[in-house]
């Protein structure tokens, strides 16, 4: 128990350094570094509490595919350095005053939420998908997961695959000047319309015009 | 104080809530921080989610943290797509300079 509420803590202070770090920072490259410390921390709670699965997916997908994403972004862009500080503004704004109080209402909403919470004794009866010790956590999930949740599971397929498409369409743009090779211009080309059958008269030769 | 609870991983969770949220509101510059303040409030909310579950010895809520990944990624995806293409139209992303909407 010692042990558990030590990692706790260190990990738990990790994440909350790195996500107000995340917000501080003034190089944006350093916030991308922070929120990735930020994801392996909480993924080493999750680990931590014995939702091993979701620990290494958000390992996989946060650290591995959404972080390089940003990285990648940020390097293409080149705002890389912001010049001034992050909470300085042009003109004479009443915003940060306001967000600060809408903040803190919420957070202290939030606390109590979670304070006058109390556990259901009789919640826990009525639940269908039990976590059962003997088998682990990723194969009791993929129990669950490919049975009672099977269409909600190919739905978030078609959210990626729509996703994957908008981002493309979005991103595409045509260039022009770019030598490319058509398939259909080359398929269609007929004898007709590249052969031409040219009288030449003696000592005169063909003009080829250009 | 020694003894981990639920409602440990649920302040965790408030916590990082709430620095998302004054990310949002005191980021002046760039609007990717934005995003990444975004995605701080949904590793919240899967905080949340994942405890329950744990505590509670139900599966579903680590069911709804996978789809809510899966969401966060398109949702990552299709934001830096978009900011890749306001920064080619107008060379420039700073969230003071975003006011073509008169907003």
């Amino acid at each position: 128990m010692i042990a558990h509420s030590i990692f706790f803590y260190t990990f738990s202070l990790i994440a909350i350094i790195s996500a107000i770090m995340v917000t501080a920072s003034k190089n944006t490259v350093h916030s991308v570094f922070f929120l990735i410390l930020d994801f392996i921390s909480i993924s080493c709670l999750f680990i931590m509490i014995g939702a091993e699965f979701l620990g290494m997916i958000m390992l996989i997908v946060y650290v591995g595919a959404v972080a390089v994403l940003f990285l990648f972004v940020v390097m293409m862009l080149n705002v890389a350095q912001q010049k001034n500080q992050w909470f300085s503004s042009s003109e004479s704004s009443k915003h940060i005053p306001v967000g600060i109080i809408i903040s803190v209402i919420i957070f202290f909403e939030l606390i109590i939420v979670i304070s006058g919470w109390k556990f259901k004794p009789d919640l826990a009866m009525k639940i269908s998908f039990t976590n059962n010790q003997a088998i682990t956590n990723t194969h009791s999930i993929g129990r669950v997961l490919y049975t009672d949740y099977i269409h909600v599971f190919q739905l978030s397929g078609m959210i990626l695959l729509v996703a994957m498409i908008g981002a493309i369409v979005l991103t595409f743009r045509k260039r022009s000047g770019v030598k490319k090779q058509s398939y259909f211009s080359q398929i269609s080309r007929e004898s007709a319309d590249s052969v031409e059958l040219v009288e030449v008269e003696n000592n005169q030769g063909v003009k080829i015009d250009d | 104080m020694i003894d981990i609870g639920l409602g440990h991983y649920l302040t965790l969770g408030a916590i990082i809530f709430t620095i998302g949220i004054v990310g949002i509101f005191l980021n002046r510059k760039n609007i990717i921080v934005i995003l990444m303040s975004i995605e701080l409030i949904l590793l919240a909310v899967n905080i949340n989610l994942v405890s329950f579950s744990i505590f509670l010895n139900d599966l579903t809520g680590q069911i709804f943290t996978l789809f809510i990944l899966t969401v966060a990624a398109a949702e990552a995806a299709i934001g830096l797509a978009i900011i890749v293409v306001y920064y080619r139209n107008s060379s420039t992303i700073d969230v003071e300079k975003i006011d073509s909407l008169k907003g």
